[in-house]
């Protein structure tokens, strides 16, 4: 495999406050390789938001911090990066989409503002220039009268065209990597359809490498070539979709793969996994799925177990598997 | 035989119907101007008719904004009826009101969505299923304690809960604290509104178990709304499919899913994305986004979106049309 993109190696993302540690991120490795999408999938709570957080240096101060781990991104480490250099890089290098479009873009500036703004920051573009831009940038994720789109505000699109205009302002820079945290969650399955459509489109263009963010399996079937699963701040689970997919290896993934209804096949009863998921500031010393796993032995609860890699390129944090 | 004609016959022949819906519409007037006048209206429910036997789950799917909710909460009665007929049991309840209604809603019950916000923060889990038996007078203060705690029991629950507040659970726990809330009355039908969206996946099957179990144990019945089409084809035993505040689509699951006839369906089925990497659907991907209910397109609301439209589309409204036994479609391709 080349020389990756994006190279995380243990990074630790703490929130400390006098009273606790909470370990949102703990200990978490992957690599994004060049015009892929890496799909990161997790239930609530198990640190995938945070991870990308911390690589866009959007955790937030005083309490959250990496305490440790790098993030290897062109030749520097992120995390390590001053505030002013990282602003450089952040919408630049490496842009970011998120779930609530309306929250994520400002409400009081029209949306050709803001994408113009983007392109005066970092590509030092004139007014007019910049402007021209947009209208580029609108019209190829697909609107019509893009023309029109610029002058208007953020709450006169529907939610749709909302994460359409945000890929725009993401895109802006051509950016080696795209963060899309949960990008469809919020949008209905046919909108959905044409958002992950223009994704994928925009990757076979541009190059630009996604990590896709999400807890719906089905997205990142559909999307991913390479995937993590992350469980209680951790990877529990990494190698290519298909792998995964495929032959589930970490007794979570397998169950996760269980529990959920399908259209393709009958169920007659769905596995659920029993429990809830551990709280970050006070995980269990051994597994933190020991307590909710089907083939559990004493063992699991003693000892943390580490990613192993038990066939080429696809690893398992479980020592049972 | 047109659905309405059917499911009418169904009523005056069998009583085997606990709920019917007639030519349900709901409005909701839009005000503007100085004076506050009605300018306009939202169609938000535009003549939908179905029927639930006893015993039966039928799932409503749909976007967001095609009244699937707004039908719900007409059945709860928490909103009135436009126009149209709801009958419940035998009952016309479309305009029941004050001490018949509460008397009658005993019948049935609603789950919502966000087990954060359905439950009253300041009241401990004992007191919130508690309260529908107290103002029901559904016995002495012992009795009433001794089935919260059985209750508590059926959703899997321990009776320790009962002391503590919501905020002490997690979001699956709360959304058996409701549940329990919804059962204690014994309700014939629960309306479960997107019950399970707000939960993760592997806590989705807890809850999704837990109410086929209580379907059984009850012998209830459920109207399941939900935007989850694998999650409803799991559940329920027939399926409405809504555009646009109109039933376009009405059948038992399998046929449904198995041969979605109306072009929407088609393109909602083969938009969800499948967690697999061997099975690849086709998929249609409409262009645009569904159209506002203040000004519906004229003939069929889906014209605007459809692959497969036709003239005839444009000016004349599909009438809902049994095209195979049991498998209704509202649309001029089947006409």
């Amino acid at each position: 495999m080349s020389e990756p993109l994006l190279k995380v190696s243990n990074l630790k993302t703490y929130f400390i406050s006098k009273y606790r540690t909470v370990k949102a991120v703990d200990g978490v490795d992957f690599e994004v390789q060049k015009g892929k999408v890496l799909g990161i999938v997790g239930e609530s709570g198990s640190g995938k938001s945070m991870t990308s957080l911390s690589i866009m240096g959007l955790i937030p101060p005083p309490y959250g911090k990496i305490v440790e781990g790098e993030i290897r991104f062109e030749g520097v480490d992120l995390s390590k990066l001053s505030e002013k250099k990282m602003n450089d890089v952040r919408g630049n290098r490496i842009s970011m989409i998120f779930q609530e479009p309306m929250s994520a873009l400002n409400p009081v500036l029209k949306i050709g503002e803001q994408i113009d703004e983007v392109l005066i920051r970092h590509k030092r573009l004139s007014k007019s220039e910049a402007r021209r831009k947009s209208i580029q940038l609108l019209q190829s994720v697909g609107f019509p009268r893009a023309e029109q789109i610029v002058n208007e505000y953020p709450h006169q699109l529907s939610g749709g065209m909302r994460q359409r205009a945000m890929i725009a302002m993401a895109m802006a820079c051509e950016p080696s990597i795209l963060i899309a945290d949960e990008p469809t969650t919020a949008l209905d399955v046919t909108i959905q359809a044409q958002v992950l459509d223009l994704m994928r489109d925009l990757k076979e263009h541009t190059g630009t490498a996604i990590v896709l963010i999400t807890h719906d399996l089905g997205v990142v079937a559909d999307m991913a070539d390479d995937m993590i699963v992350m469980y209680g701040g951790q990877v529990v689970e990494s190698g290519t979709a298909d792998d995964i997919f495929n032959t589930p290896l970490h007794p979570y993934t397998n169950a996760l793969m269980e529990s959920i209804p399908v259209i393709d096949e009958e169920r007659e009863r769905l596995t659920a996994i029993p429990g809830t998921v551990p709280s970050a500031a006070n995980f269990p010393q051994g597994c933190r799925f020991a307590e909710r796993c089907a083939i559990a032995q004493a063992s699991c609860h003693e000892k943390m177990p580490e990613l192993r890699e038990l066939q080429p390129g696809h690893l398992v944090r479980c020592d049972l598997a | 035989m047109s659905l309405a004609e059917k499911e009418l016959s169904n009523t005056t022949v069998n009583h085997a119907n606990l709920l019917e819906l007639h030519h349900v519409k709901k409005y909701f007037p839009i005000m503007g101007g100085v004076m506050r006048r009605k300018v306009g209206e939202v169609k938000a429910v535009d003549d939908v008719t179905f029927s639930l036997m006893k015993g039966e789950t039928l799932g409503l799917v749909g976007e967001s904004g095609c009244g699937k909710s707004t039908t719900g909460r007409m059945i709860m009665r928490v909103l009135d009826v436009t126009e149209g007929q709801i009958v419940f049991d035998g009952q016309d309840i479309t305009s029941v009101k004050g001490e018949r209604l509460r008397r009658l809603r005993q019948d049935f019950q609603m789950v919502f969505q966000d087990p954060y916000s359905s439950l009253n923060p300041r009241m401990s889990v004992g007191a919130l299923i508690a309260e529908p038996l107290i103002v029901n007078k559904k016995g002495s203060h012992s009795q009433i304690k001794d089935q919260v705690v059985s209750l508590l029991e059926t959703v899997g629950l321990s009776a320790e809960a009962r002391i503590r507040y919501p905020h002490e659970f997690s979001g699956g726990q709360r959304q058996r604290i409701a549940i329990a809330r919804a059962l204690a009355l014994r309700p014939k039908l629960i309306v479960a509104d997107e019950a399970v969206s707000a939960l993760d996946v592997s806590i989705q099957a807890q809850i999704l178990n837990l109410l086929a179990d209580l379907r059984k144990e009850f012998g209830l019945s459920y109207v399941f709304i939900s935007h989850n089409l694998a999650v409803v084809k799991h559940v329920s035993d027939r399926v409405g499919v809504m555009y646009l505040g109109r039933l376009v689509e009405l059948a038992p699951k399998s046929s449904l899913y198995a041969t979605p006839l109306h072009p929407y369906t088609q393109a909602l089925l083969s938009a969800a994305p499948e967690p697999s990497r061997t099975v690849k659907r086709e998929r249609i991907v409409l262009v645009g986004d569904v159209p506002s209910p203040a000004n519906p397109p004229s003939g069929c609301a889906f014209h605007t979106r459809c692959p497969k439209v036709m003239e005839v589309c444009r000016s004349v409204r599909p009438e809902m049309n049994e095209y195979q036994p049991g498998h209704f479609v509202a649309c001029h391709l089947y006409s």
